[in-house]
């Protein structure tokens, strides 16, 4: 209940802030402009060029957003524009720390401003706190007049345009139209906000550590300096090991995935009755829906003592972070994704095919081994590619079932780690942002990106140029 | 080569002789051949609706028989009843009985596989399998395990393109893939796949529907011969086609069988008022 | 061949090729693999299910215990001028009060013989460290309470909790016959009793000891194997370190001297289990009369005259042990009167001791523990202590989250997929909108996570570990999936409806909103539902923002728009990181959290079927 309370108080705290503001005057402009272009409407009938509705949409779009956008756009450079002059005006200041220093110094002033406790306040911190206050106060005033200033003079202009010869339905359109296209290009910004993060910060790692030895190098250990005299001292970073360790628990995921989920996409297509099949299928789908994190406690409470417990009985050291067990839960989780996936390409082969198989006295699972499969091999093919970007990719289950040292081995029983576990233990926890290490999660991330972004698209042609033949 | 060019000779000295045969045997009184298939008061059903009406057809051997009747009065139907295609479909239920040589075929002790390599089927599209040409013809011999070696299989498979017609136009390129063929030879090589199989009986479902009128004259040229050595149930839209083939027709309409007999009674002096508009193209 | 060719020809050769005696054998063989084959795909499919059914059993399994939780009921005397010295009796002068003096006086009254430090550190443990917390909070909302003595009901700590559940003993008794008297009534007391009812029980103890050796021994077996492949391995490497190069062998001595230290660690492991089975097999050959009961075998606690003496030594006719709760007097005790608790496992191997036992036995036969559905579970924030974390900070987290996901991505998505559908001229830019977004949608959701950390906190600058940089982060991944679900729905409109509507001269535009739209909405619905809650249990890119920091604050305490800001965790990274804390109930409320949050999927997932079947149309 507290939360409906603290939910209405929100509420109106969002009525008095500049966007409820703005969306009042929009509900005021619409109100208007409807009565107005009704009375014209009702006056002059079907030569009217658009309904009242229209115009008044119009005038409350012509409003609303471009003062949204003035605001987004402030919410967004006001805070660089604070930075900036706090670190101009204490520029003497600042020249005397580290950059570590600097960093924090301006994190304090705006923590204290803001009114976070901060872990240590000097009195250079608190001056400048002040200053930075006396800036936010006179953002605020910018912010008010620039958001009522544009709501004002564009809803003025268009209460005006309204007559009855303005294309005010064109126009709504052409805004919305506009607003789709804006959403679509979203799609298009997430991949190149993508791209563009993780090509800089890498491009940064690369001049620390030279992009041969991350590629081709065989030790990754970014805590020590292995080589007395590195320069860097921050540790070796070759993402060999990793790599190798990923692969290895994908192989097995897939040794899991691949018959278990390819065979229950062939029962479940050609043999299951309907009922079996009505059950089958949602069982598939809730392993398909279980999270991740999920998977990663079972492997690292349930499966992986249980390996250690089976292996020690017959004389074998595992670990209790083996590969076996993050792989066997990643199969696990992988086998709907192969069974729906297969089911999909199966089922396109055409009922003629079969019938013709069937016609000559062939079994089912004649027709099924030597007509269906060989007829749905590349749709298959492109299936496991996709299962094995997937795994490549998975995050949560290693991170919690596999280990942290970079193991070069294809035992299966060993501990090994993979890009996406270094990737979190890089990441996780207080680091700066510059140090080799954390850019070095980013050149991982590239890696990661580069190997899944190949074997999807090469999927995902495979499975179009399939369905072409069939269609 | 040599022995290829032999072959060929052999196969016209075949056709020759089947061709002289053949004449003899229409003169013949056709009431003479054994019947091969019979099918007894069958009634179809899919789900609640029926399909097929206490059909009653026999099937003579060697001889072709033509299933002719306007769209949806069951005719295929029929014609996948013989075979058992009909137990794909899972709603599907048939009454009655269907004899293949005395034997009845939905007895729950004759095999389904066994009675399909006896009764072989070619469908309305050409299918082939996305294999080469050769493992196409080989697909049915192979399963069914009725060649010993490799050899034989060769020569199985020679000899099944040969009978269909196929085996000039393909023979340097046994080994590329089926689906690269035309339609015509698509279908031909369908058919040799059947053949190949070595079935008693060849039932085909509208075989030249989907082809152009000469791949159609191949076809029907084919059927023509492979009567000597085989039972052929030929379901057709084409009442010319029907009156070129087959030595028997029966009339299907409305899931009934209206009329059936020699093909050349059925066409020139028809029993039955519907079968008279039927041929006469006043509906269908 | 043109021989087979004439056979061919002849219809006799073929005739029975099918129905033949070999025919039937081919034919049985060849049901014999489709049978196998079926049942190979049956298989897979019940294995599946095995692995769905065995992950669900072993989390509810885990889970069930969370339900329950047990407190304790402690009276303090709340003396005004401790409490509040300035006796304002306002929240603030109360407040300061050192009301886990009190506890701990409490416990130190119950039981006056626990004397040593350790053991006081022990009896203190067994109540939980938020006990002061509760009591200090209730005498705060209510000053006036001070100068009277106050019942509190306050949780016990995890293990104590855990025992209370039977979850980390076994309790068993053993029949006595005899009339058992008592010498001394504090610390070591000795007991006799006129049948063999102890002859017995140092015949059990030595069984005890027989396990515990066959144990040892069957390890020693174990290790002499590791050890054997240990040398296999060793020769088979020296044999090739003779036939390998300069680098090899520098790899190959690598290995040699790991295989070394292993050997030696299995030797020395071996010895000390040597050792070990020497001195118990001593123990229990040599010592026909008396035995000692140490931490490796299960313990023996006699409950006599209102004590609990804790078996410390066995023979025949007597024990000696050490009174845990002092005797109230050394008369001969009736049989029946007295009895032997067995409590296994050993000592050693479960986390609470036998004293601690003995005083949470105490307190229950006293009544004042209570055992009670677990509000705390589903009301509390994290905490470092097991008994206290509950989940509620991460469900509200995780409310904030979804919220921002939901409205960004929904908007968006449906946007996307109409204009695309819809609107978007078929040309090369769309098509590499269409492929980007296909690919988009099987990118790793860790790289949104790295997209997160650099974009919005680095460069715009936003909170670290705030649901709104979350659910900006997992709106951006479920973006495509949104996407593709609207598209398949908008797709699925058979165009004649639109034509229908251009046709009566309505714009394009209104077309699509008053008739496309309106019709793929139950399509649309259902996707975003599925794509809310694939956010709903993604984990890896939440970490890579810092919403895995340690929260103790729900977030939106200070106010509902604060709560976007808030640092903040949602139950998903909750998991991970309670996955990761050593005790035993941090374990089941991890599995407590995993039900409640399945629970929301399949409700999320329940509504979109719900959807799907009640408005789903077939054109």
């Amino acid at each position: 209940m507290q939360l409906l309370t603290d939910f209405f108080s929100g509420l109106l705290g969002l009525i008095i802030s500049p966007l409820g503001v703005i969306l009042l005057l929009s509900a005021l402009a619409y109100y208007f402009a409807l009565k107005k272009s009704s009375g014209f409407y009702a006056e002059h009938g079907r030569e009217v060029h658009s309904l009242p509705f229209y115009n008044a949409s119009y005038v409350a779009l012509s409003i609303f957003l471009p003062a949204a956008v003035f605001l987004l756009i402030f919410s967004i450079v006001a805070p660089m524009v604070y930075q900036s002059m706090v670190e101009t005006t204490y520029q003497n200041h600042l020249q005397s720390l580290t950059d570590f220093q600097q960093s924090n110094f301006i994190n304090n002033v705006f923590a204290l401003t803001t009114g976070n406790i901060t872990s240590k306040s000097s009195e250079m911190i608190t001056e400048a706190s002040q200053y930075l206050t006396s800036l936010m106060n006179v953002g605020q005033y910018v912010r008010w007049f620039g958001t009522i200033g544009f709501a004002a003079i564009f809803g003025f202009l268009a209460y005006r345009a309204v007559n009855p010869r303005l294309r005010a339905r064109n126009r709504v359109e052409i805004i919305i139209k506009t607003l789709l296209i804006i959403c679509s290009i979203i799609a298009i910004l997430t991949t190149i906000g993508i791209v563009l993060s993780l090509v800089f910060e890498s491009l940064r790692f690369f001049q620390k550590v030279p992009i041969t030895e991350f590629l081709f190098g065989m030790h990754w250990s970014p805590q020590t300096s292995i080589r007395p005299g590195q320069v860097s001292a921050e540790g070796s970073f070759a993402a060999l090991p990793l790599i190798a360790g990923t692969m290895l628990i994908t192989f097995i995921a897939m040794l899991v995935a691949g018959p278990i989920g390819l065979m229950s996409a062939i029962y479940l297509s050609d043999y299951a009755s309907p009922k079996f099949r009505s059950i089958a299928k949602p069982v598939l789908e809730i392993l398909a829906g279980i999270p991740t994190v999920v998977y990663g406690f079972f492997a690292a409470l349930t499966v992986a003592p249980l390996i250690r417990g089976w292996g020690e009985s017959i004389g074998l050291s595992v670990s209790s972070e083996s590969a076996l067990a993050a792989g066997l839960v990643m199969g696990i989780m992988i086998i709907p994704l192969v069974s729906s996936l297969s089911d999909d390409v199966i089922n396109s082969v055409p009922q003629a095919m079969r019938d013709g198989s069937y016609g000559l006295g062939a079994t089912k699972s004649e027709t099924i081994r030597q007509v269906v499969l060989p007829a749905a091999l590349p749709g298959i093919v492109s299936a496991m590619l996709l299962a094995v970007s997937r795994a490549i990719g998975e995050t949560m289950i290693v991170v919690m079932a596999a280990g942290l040292a970079a193991n070069l081995t294809i035992n299966p029983l060993e501990a090994v780690t993979t890009v996406t576990v270094q990737i979190v233990t890089l990441l996780v926890g207080d680091q700066e942002f510059d140090s080799a290490k954390t850019l070095a999660a980013f050149a991982l991330g590239l890696l990661l990106f580069v190997i899944t972004l190949t074997l999807n698209v090469i999927a995902l042609r495979v499975v179009q140029k399939y369905r072409e033949q069939y269609e | 080569m040599e022995v290829q060019s032999a072959v060929k000779d052999k196969v016209e000295q075949d056709k020759a002789m089947a061709l002289k045969e053949e004449t003899a045997k229409t003169a013949a009184n056709t009431a003479a051949k054994t019947v091969k298939m019979s099918g007894k008061d069958v009634c179809v059903y899919y789900g609640e609706k029926q399909a097929l009406f206490d059909v009653n057809l026999d099937i003579l051997e060697n001889s072709v028989t033509s299933l002719i009747g306007p769209s949806g009065c069951g005719k295929s139907t029929f014609l996948r009843c013989l075979n058992r295609m009909n137990d794909v479909i899972d709603i599907c239920r048939v009454t009655g009985e269907i004899t293949l040589e005395g034997d009845d075929i939905y007895d729950p002790s004759l095999d389904v596989v066994e009675l399909r390599a006896r009764v072989g089927m070619v469908f309305q599209k050409p299918n082939p399998f996305p294999k080469s040409i050769y493992d196409n013809v080989a697909y049915g011999p192979r399963i069914h395990g009725i060649t010993a070696d490799r050899t034989e299989l060769d020569e199985l498979v020679e000899s099944s393109l040969q009978k269909a017609g196929l085996w000039n136009e393909v023979k340097d390129r046994v080994a590329e893939s089926g689906t690269g063929l035309s339609g015509g030879q698509q279908q031909r090589l369908c058919i040799a796949r059947a053949i190949a199989t070595k079935p008693d009986v060849i039932l085909m479902d509208e075989p030249c529907s989907a082809l152009d009128p000469i791949a159609t004259a191949t076809i029907e040229e084919l059927i023509d011969e492979l009567r000597a050595n085989y039972t052929i149930v030929i379901v057709t839209h084409s009442m010319q086609q029907a009156a070129r083939v087959s030595q028997r027709t029966a009339f299907f309409h409305l899931g009934k069988i209206i009329e059936e007999g020699e093909t050349t009674q059925i066409f020139t002096n028809p029993q039955d008022e519907k079968t008279q508009d039927y041929i006469t193209g006043r509906f269908g | 061949m043109s021989r087979n060719i004439l056979e061919e020809n002849d219809p006799t050769s073929k005739a029975k090729i099918h129905t033949s005696q070999q025919a039937k054998k081919r034919l049985q063989k060849r049901y014999a693999k489709e049978k196998r084959f079926r049942l190979i795909g049956l298989g897979a499919v019940l294995v599946a299910g095995l692995f769905l059914a065995v992950l669900l059993a072993t989390i509810i399994v885990d889970a069930i215990p969370v339900l329950r939780q047990h407190s304790v009921t402690v009276t303090v005397p709340l003396n005004a001028e401790e409490i509040d010295p300035e006796g304002k009796r306002t929240a603030a002068s109360v407040s300061g009060a050192n009301y886990g003096g009190l506890i701990k006086d409490f416990l130190r009254e119950k039981y006056p013989n626990v004397t040593s430090r350790r053991e006081k550190k022990a009896l203190y443990g067994i109540i939980s460290s938020s006990a002061n917390l509760t009591i200090q909070e209730q005498v705060m909302a209510n000053p006036q309470l001070v100068g009277k003595p106050l019942q509190s009901e306050v949780l016990l700590s995890d293990y104590a909790d855990l025992y209370f559940k039977g979850s980390v003993s076994d309790k068993s008794k053993i029949e006595t016959a005899g009339i058992a008297s008592p010498v001394g009534t504090e610390g070591e007391v000795k007991i006799l009793s006129t049948s063999n009812d102890f002859g017995k029980l140092l015949t059990e103890v030595k069984q005890g000891l027989t396990v515990q050796l066959k144990e040892i021994e069957r390890n020693i077996a174990g290790q002499n194997r590791v050890l054997t492949r240990l040398q296999q391995r060793k020769t088979a490497i020296e044999q090739s370190l003779t036939s390998a190069s300069e680098t090899e062998k520098a790899e190959l001595q690598k290995r040699l001297d790991q295989i070394e230290k292993d050997k030696a660690a299995a030797e020395n492991l071996i010895g000390q289990n040597n050792d070990k089975a020497a001195d118990l097999k001593s123990r229990i050959s040599t010592a026909g009369n008396s035995l000692a009961v140490d931490r490796d075998i299960s313990s023996y606690i006699i409950s006599i005259n209102g004590g609990k003496v804790k078996v410390k030594q066995v023979s025949n006719t007597e024990i000696i042990g050490e009174a845990i709760l002092p005797l109230s007097s050394e008369q001969d005790s009736q049989n029946g009167q007295w009895e032997i608790t067995k409590i296994s496992p050993p000592e050693s191997e479960r986390q609470i001791s036998d004293k601690e036992i003995i005083w949470l036995d105490q307190l229950q036969a006293e009544g004042l523990v209570k055992n009670h559905f677990n509000t705390q579970f589903f009301t509390a924030g994290a905490s470092r202590e097991a008994e206290v974390a509950g989940i509620w900070g991460a469900v509200v987290g995780t409310f904030y989250t979804m919220l921002i996901t939901m409205a960004l991505s929904f908007p968006i998505g449906v946007g996307a997929a109409i204009y695309l559908e819809e609107f978007a001229p078929k040309n090369r830019i769309t098509d590499l909108i269409e492929v980007n977004i296909n690919n988009l949608a099987a990118v790793p959701s860790i790289v949104f996570g790295l997209l997160g950390l650099a974009m919005f906190l680095n460069i715009f600058g936003m909170p670290r570990s705030a649901p709104l940089v979350g659910g900006m982060v997992l709106a951006l991944m479920t973006l495509p999936t949104i996407i593709i679900a609207s598209r398949a729905a908008l797709k699925a409109v058979p165009p004649s409806i639109k034509e229908a509507a251009l046709g009566i001269g309505a714009s394009h535009m209104q077309a699509v909103f008053h008739h496309n739209l309106p019709l793929a909405m139950p399509g649309i619905l259902t996707g975003s539902i599925i794509g809310m809650a694939q956010a709903l249990g993604e984990t890896a890119p939440l970490l890579m923002i810092g919403m895995v920091a340690f929260i103790v604050d729900i977030p939106g305490a200070t106010g509902f728009a604060q709560g976007f800001t808030d640092p903040a965790t949602v139950l998903p990274v909750q998991i991970y990181m309670w996955a990761d804390f050593p005790e035993k109930l941090f374990q089941q409320k991890t599995a407590a959290a995993i039900v409640v949050l399945l629970m929301f999927l399949v409700a999320m997932n329940a509504i979109a079927i719900f959807l799907r079947k009640k408005f789903e149309r077939r054109w």
